[in-house]
């Protein structure tokens, strides 16, 4: 009877490890399937290259350059001020803080992330874009910037949470060691803790990098979606996510713009595939 | 006596949404613009019939017009006419698309509130965007930058605004391209170097509207057409509306739905 059970238990968790597998090659299927097809109407390398998008024009540009470096700048701001913050909160959390203060400011900081991305758009569109014209005077307040801030703060408890995990796993008697060599509270934690807890760290950082990238809807509601390659980061872009979702809904199923919409998915899901596998292989050295 | 009652019990279970969906109910996708329209005429001549069941869903024109094309709903809105491709498309299998003309609707250009621009021709709201105004100096206004918004490309408003404004011209790259009426509006209201375009019935106290070629945006001017940017809104439907489709459109162009159309911020129809 024992037996049996055992085997029951395997092969329903074996069955629900096939499933996930196979909806993941049934949607990277579809994606391939919808998006290639582009390719039919625009060569790989103008699709790539070039920086004009007019989807709905007559002749229309299928170029998705624009798109990509929107996504790419916007999550490099996110990233610029996520890591600071995150890491040092995290830092702050497992390192410096007493017991008292760990148990107020870490469930607060976990909050952050609980919040729906689009209440961070609404802020960003009510609050954050007016302040922005009015301290920077600037022309408007959807751009780059307003957007990687936002996305910014979104990232914060990613990284916060998990390197502070990867931090407080680092063992006591390197900490003391390195006290007792007479090292400060400071030199311990740049020289020695954040060292050994490094691929945790940078785990973090790339797990932040694909939470920014993927993000829609703040994208939608502060980016400005203008498809240009950006000048300044007080400009407005259109990163792929904003682009997909906008048009996604009014474009006739099986027209090239349907398929270039499924094109940019496809580079968007390489560039995340690839940021996996990083991460992947920095975790698998580290078990190592 | 006991089985029977649960058998009668079961029996109204499931019979009773059979029943119910059989005929009683239109179902209604399409343009955002006509969306309000739609839930608000809907609201009340579901309260004066109660036994008709309307579930209505925006999309988008293209949206409407594919969604009769496809037979999965019983009104396709759009806030534009059926393209002559649609037409061809929709006759190949066998659909016959029907248009009912519901309301007017002009597309206000809109600035910000502080903007003493009052007056602009079709020509300059044109150049502006497509790139060639770029300061407000240059149409009589303050010495600020132009920030100029526009709507997604496959968007109804944007589709109308393309054809009588920009005659397919290409807007500027720099444009804000932003997903509704209402992100448009509200975007303008903290933007002082703004311009933009909605729907009249999204129009509100916090933003200006701007007179093109001299002529003000007003149900009278819309509704004559003299207005350059007016234009109509449609229900479509498969053939000449019959049965419930028929009843409910015929509601909307009645003087009672009529007085909703107006109320949601359009132009009734003549």
């Amino acid at each position: 009877m024992n037996k049996f059970k055992e085997r029951m238990f395997k092969g329903i968790t074996y069955t629900a490890s096939l499933f996930t597998i196979i909806v993941l090659f049934g949607i990277i299927a579809t994606l391939f399937s919808e998006g290639l097809p582009i390719l039919k109407h625009v060569n790989i390398k103008d699709f790539l290259t070039s920086p004009n998008w007019h989807p709905t024009h007559f002749p229309p540009d299928f170029g998705i350059l624009s798109l990509i470096v929107g996504s790419l700048v916007v999550t490099a701001g996110a990233l610029i001020i996520a890591i600071p913050l995150g890491l040092g909160s995290a830092i702050y959390i497992s390192e410096i803080a007493g017991p008292r203060a760990k148990e107020i400011i870490k469930p607060i900081i976990e909050l952050l992330a609980g919040i729906p991305s689009v209440v961070y758009g609404l802020f960003g569109m009510a609050f954050l874009s007016p302040f922005l014209i009015k301290a920077f005077g600037i022309p408007s307040g959807l751009n780059a910037f307003s957007a990687s801030i936002v996305l910014g703060v979104m990232v914060v408890p990613i990284i916060s949470s998990m390197s502070e995990d990867a931090i407080s796993t680092v063992p006591r008697n390197l900490r003391e060691a390195s006290f007792a060599l007479g090292a400060t509270k400071w030199e311990t934690i740049v020289q020695i803790v954040l060292p050994a807890a490094r691929s945790g760290v940078i785990g973090s950082i790339m797990l932040g990098f694909g939470r920014a990238i993927g993000e829609t809807m703040v994208v939608i509601m502060i980016a400005g979606g203008a498809a240009q390659i950006p000048k300044s980061i007080f400009q407005p872009v259109r990163p792929m996510t904003a682009a997909i979702a906008s048009e996604m809904g009014e474009t006739v199923i099986g027209s090239p713009h349907f398929h270039a919409l499924f094109g940019i998915a496809i580079i968007l899901f390489i560039i995340t595939f690839i940021t996996n596998i990083i991460t992947e292989f920095i975790f698998l050295k580290k078990r190592k | 006596m006991k089985k029977i009652v649960i058998l009668l019990t079961l029996f109204a279970l499931i019979a009773v949404p059979v029943l119910a969906k059989k005929g009683n109910k239109i179902t209604i996708a399409g343009s955002t613009t006509v969306l309000p329209i739609a839930q608000a005429t809907a609201e009340v001549f579901m309260n004066n019939n109660p036994e008709i069941n309307i579930s209505v869903r925006g999309g988008g024109s293209s949206v409407g017009i594919a969604a009769i094309m496809a037979g999965t709903v019983d009104i396709g809105n759009a806030s534009r006419h059926i393209k002559a491709k649609e037409l061809a498309s929709a006759r190949e299998q066998g659909i016959n698309p029907y248009e009912n003309i519901v309301a007017n609707d002009g597309i206000v250009i809109v600035i910000h509130k502080d903007n003493n621009v009052k007056d602009l021709t079709l020509e300059q709201v044109k150049d502006i965007y497509t790139g060639k105004i770029s300061n407000w100096k240059e149409v009589g206004g303050p010495a600020m930058p132009i920030v100029v918004i526009s709507r997604d490309v496959s968007s109804g408003t944007f589709e109308v605004f393309n054809k009588i404004v920009l005659n397919n011209a290409k807007c500027i790259d720099g444009a804000l391209m932003l997903a509704s009426n209402n992100a448009v509006v509200s975007t303008i209201a903290t933007t002082p170097g703004a311009i933009g375009y909605a729907g009249l019935g999204y129009l509100n106290e916090t933003v200006n509207a701007v007179k093109i070629n001299g002529i003000m945006p007003s149900k009278a001017t819309i509704q004559s057409l003299q207005y350059p940017i007016a234009r109509t809104l449609h229900m479509y439907t498969n053939g000449a509306p019959r049965g419930l489709a028929k009843r409910y459109i015929d509601f909307i162009l009645s003087a009672e739905g009529q007085k909703i159309v107006e109320e949601q911020g359009f132009i009734s129809v003549e």
